[in-house]
């Protein structure tokens, strides 16, 4: 379903071949290229949304390569105590990156359920990720809360509730994305072809979990050997 | 042909959209193209003009819009040079003139040189690639409109004698709190995060169509040096705009909010703004100079009645220029006493840059050697252009050498510099490109006499000029002060620059009489006045709504040359494939166009196209708010701003039958 039929774009060489030696004189609406089905509109991989999502995540990715960038330069020259408490506590936020991923495999399986005609199924695996991730907002904010100082008190702060607000923001936009693909699904907008707005709006969502892994090492694990 | 369009199916409602359709080959018929019309024609009047998506529209108000900017820019340079032109002079106030000089560099550098390239882009990419449009037409409308009003927000401040002051790459701490409590810097630091969602959608949307929007045939070795050159910039401004988009938002969140990013007494490190600056800076100067050269290495041949010398070389150069260019941004700081290891890397990956370059200007110089000029104006500013960029690229490869740097750095040897760069890379192949173009924005030609005026007056004052500019550095001048004194020995050299810029600006001014009479009156020109070989000038001019009427099949660089060059089959055995205009794909249910493979360019997909709307202009409009209440410190009107837009984005975003991003009609169902 998603790849063309090989004899689609294999044989396409051949048919400009074979139209170009026939233009002199044949008639042009009736050249013996073979007319390909080609899918209409959005359909999955083949839509722009598609890879304009994928351009979306590298343009963010590298924002936030920038500001782990400003992290770690920060992190490595910096004369103060880093963290100004002391190491970071794991296991809280080992749960939570737990909690964020599994989310993403709720996400997944609503696109499977939906290209199987399953809507119901669909429904309730979508809301099990958006729970997920409203578990995962709480945590973060719960964690906020534990820290002596907020971001204008010194420039750990600062750097600390930027990043970790920054993806908090990307969380909260991820969840109104799932939200809206929940309802859309509940709607019977989707089915076994159509379901370019699911993949894309999934694309993002996974991308927002994964860069937290790199937002948890940063913060969590290297302050271990950096400090 | 019968009634039935081709691709419905007999028995099918009116308005059914199928799932999928075979494709077959029709030839052009007039009927053909005035339903097409029908379809693809904006709205007339005020409504048309806030919703219309077509990329000709949108890249037209790009090149007038940036053109605009231009102008002010240049008005501010030429108060400068007044108050330069004599030592001791009294013109403007020191805080004047820093708020000029800075406002001079924002404009020409942001809301100038990169957006007039990306008018071109928007105009000629669909039209060059044998498309009917970008990749998303919505967003193109988005990326305008937030473009002009991230022009006006930085002049905001300009009318209250309040604008950035700090220069244009504003280090911190001399644009931070302490020495710098006004709203200029505010303005500049929010002003630019508007700007870089514009910059970054744009981008977006120009590597998305690339990879999906281009003619069946058009496989990426058949693509024009302008695309390439677009589609680096693109590619980089996704990686790089980020940079300093963070800088200038962590800047604003130490101003007004209190934290301490760049507080050095706090923790931080002095360089760490410059870093992030020049991150985005330095990749920022080949985002505005690669796609001017392609409009050379596409606009030159023509002139030269032969292809480009070295296609393919040409193209890597471009590319490789970028990627080098990533990695060169510490030349910016070579005196700030970062370690010799850090400075002889940079130093090297600077000079680096200089083959790319080379390959390039070989491959012009050979194609105006081996051709056969004709010296219309297009060919004299392109010509000019060679001449300038080896100037600004010898004094750049002196720069790169980090002693001499440390001699030369914050001279107006580095002011000389860059403006050969800047004005000779990218305004010399605007003006031209824009001769070039005329007659496809317009279907008029400009005036040949005109043009040769403005050009000998650009091309004398501007090495009038600016070329004393490096001797004024030699002489010890520093940049960015307001005047200087008689014994200095800069009287000269000043008074010399400024003659010669006023002369430029003239040209300039000819120039613009030149594209408002022969906007109305000059010659009527045909579909290809140039006889020039690419797929633009096979549609009329200006041309219409919908681009091409069939989508052509392209078997070669030239389509409208095959045939016609010497050599051109001395490797095959028989004549090879041909592209084929005159008939091919027929896409009519609706706004359509054909998604093609993003390598051999085949035939992958039928797109559906959206209608105007008016999303993108509202989208633009409460993002700008949205920033306007935070320069304020308006909460609330931020916050009702921020809700607005993402109600704006979830209407945008909302899936849509017509567009086949839901589930089809029922009777469609195949």
């Amino acid at each position: 379903m998603e790849q063309p039929p090989r004899s689609m774009t294999g044989s396409s060489e051949h048919a400009w071949a074979g139209a170009a030696r026939a233009q002199a004189d044949a008639q042009a609406g009736t050249s013996q290229a073979p007319a390909r089905m080609l899918p209409v509109g959005s359909a999955g991989e083949r839509s722009s949304g598609w890879l304009g999502c994928l351009m979306l995540i590298a343009t963010e990715g590298a924002l936030f390569g920038y500001l782990l960038f400003t992290y770690l330069y920060l992190a490595v020259q910096t004369t103060r105590h880093w963290p100004p408490e002391g190491l970071p506590k794991l296991p809280l936020g080992a749960v939570n990156t737990l909690i964020l991923l599994s989310s993403s495999g709720f996400v997944w399986l609503c696109e499977r359920m939906v290209r199987r005609a399953r809507v119901r199924a669909a429904v309730v695996s979508m809301t099990v990720a958006v729970l997920l991730g409203v578990v995962f907002v709480g945590i973060q904010l719960h964690e906020w809360h534990g820290h002596p100082y907020g971001p204008v008190d010194n420039l750990y702060g600062s750097l600390y509730f930027t990043i970790t607000g920054f993806h908090l923001a990307h969380v909260l936009i991820g969840l109104i994305v799932l939200v809206l693909l929940g309802v859309w699904t509940a709607l019977g907008y989707f089915d076994a072809k159509r379901y370019a707005a699911l993949k894309i709006g999934g694309l993002y969502w996974h991308f927002v979990d994964v860069v937290w892994l790199f937002i948890f090492t940063t913060i969590y694990l290297t302050p271990y050997w950096i400090g | 042909m019968s009634d039935t369009p081709a691709f419905a199916k007999p028995g099918d409602p009116p308005g059914t959209l199928r799932l999928s359709r075979p494709l077959v080959r029709t030839p052009f018929d007039a009927a053909g193209a005035e339903r097409l019309a029908h379809i693809w024609e904006t709205r007339p009047g005020w409504r048309g003009w806030f919703s219309t998506v077509d990329h000709k529209t949108i890249g037209l108000r790009y090149l007038v819009t940036s053109f605009l900017f231009l102008l002010l820019g240049g008005i501010e340079a030429l108060v400068m040079r007044v108050q330069l032109a004599q030592p001791n002079a009294t013109v403007l106030t020191p805080e004047q003139y820093n708020q000029l000089f800075t406002m001079h560099g924002i404009t020409m550098i942001f809301l100038y040189a990169s957006p007039v390239l990306s008018g071109f882009s928007n105009f000629l990419w669909p039209l060059v690639l044998g498309s009917r449009d970008m990749a998303f037409p919505r967003l193109n409308a988005f990326s305008y409109w937030v473009f002009l009003f991230a022009g006006i927000f930085l002049y905001a401040s300009f009318p209250l004698g309040e604008a950035p002051n700090a220069g244009w790459f504003n280090y911190v701490p001399l644009s931070g709190l302490t020495y710098d409590v006004g709203p200029n810097i505010d303005v500049y630091s929010l002003g630019m995060v508007l700007l870089g969602i514009s910059t970054t959608v744009g981008a977006v949307n120009f590597v998305v169509t690339l990879l999906r929007m281009r003619a069946p045939g058009m496989s990426i070795d058949r693509i024009p040096v302008l695309v390439w050159g677009t589609l680096t910039a693109s590619g980089a401004n996704l990686f790089a705009v980020p940079s300093v988009s963070l800088a200038f938002l962590m800047l604003w969140l130490d101003r007004r909010i209190g934290m301490h990013f760049f507080d050095v007494s706090g923790g931080s490190h002095a360089l760490l703004w410059q870093h992030m600056f020049w991150i985005f800076a330095h990749p920022w100067v080949y985002v505005v100079v690669l796609p001017a050269m392609g409009i050379v290495s596409d606009a030159l041949p023509v002139f030269c009645r032969r292809p480009l010398v070295g296609y393919g070389p040409v193209a890597i150069s471009t590319v490789a220029t970028m990627v080098v260019g990533f990695v060169v941004w510490i030349h910016h700081m070579f005196a700030t006493g970062l370690p010799p290891l850090a400075l002889s890397f940079f130093g090297a990956a600077s000079m680096v840059i200089s083959i790319p370059s080379a390959v390039a200007t070989f491959a012009w110089i050979a194609t105006i050697w081996t051709g056969r000029p004709v010296f219309r104006v297009p060919f004299l500013f392109f010509a000019g252009f060679v001449l300038l960029f080896v100037i600004g690229g010898v004094s750049g490869v002196m720069t790169a050498a980090v002693p001499l740097d440390w001699q030369l750095t914050d001279t107006y040897f580095v002011v000389a510099h860059l403006h050969y760069v800047l004005i000779g890379i990218n305004v010399f192949p605007v003006v031209g490109g824009i001769y070039f173009w005329f007659p496809k924005f317009t279907g008029r030609m400009m005036s040949e006499r005109l043009g040769r005026i403005a050009f000998w007056l650009m091309f004398v004052g501007f090495n009038l000029g600016f070329f004393p500019m490096h001797i004024a550095g030699l002489l010890g001048m520093p940049r960015r002060i307001y005047t200087y004194g008689a014994d200095m020995g800069w009287t000269t050299v000043n008074l010399l620059t400024s003659i010669g810029s006023f002369i430029f600006a003239l040209g300039i001014a000819v120039f613009i009489v030149d594209v408002l009479y022969s906007r109305k009156r000059g010659p009527i020109a045909g579909n290809n006045p140039w006889d020039a070989p690419t797929l633009e000038w096979t549609v009329p001019s200006p041309p219409p709504p919908y681009n091409f009427a069939v989508v052509p099949t392209i078997a070669s660089r030239h389509p409208l040359w095959e045939g016609r060059m010497q050599g051109e089959h001395e490797e095959g055995t028989h004549e090879g494939p041909r592209s084929r205009l005159a008939d091919g794909y027929l896409l009519d249910q609706g706004r359509e166009a054909l998604g093609t493979t993003a390598l051999e360019a085949s035939p992958y997909v039928i797109l559906k196209m959206p209608e105007d709307s008016y999303a993108p202009f509202w989208l633009g409009l409460m993002a700008a708010l949205f920033f306007a209440g935070l320069a304020l410190r308006a909460w609330f009107f931020a916050g009702l701003a921020l809700v607005l837009a993402g109600v704006a984005i979830i209407v945008w975003l909302w899936p849509e039958r017509e567009l086949i991003q839901r589930e089809p009609t029922p009777v469609a169902r195949s």
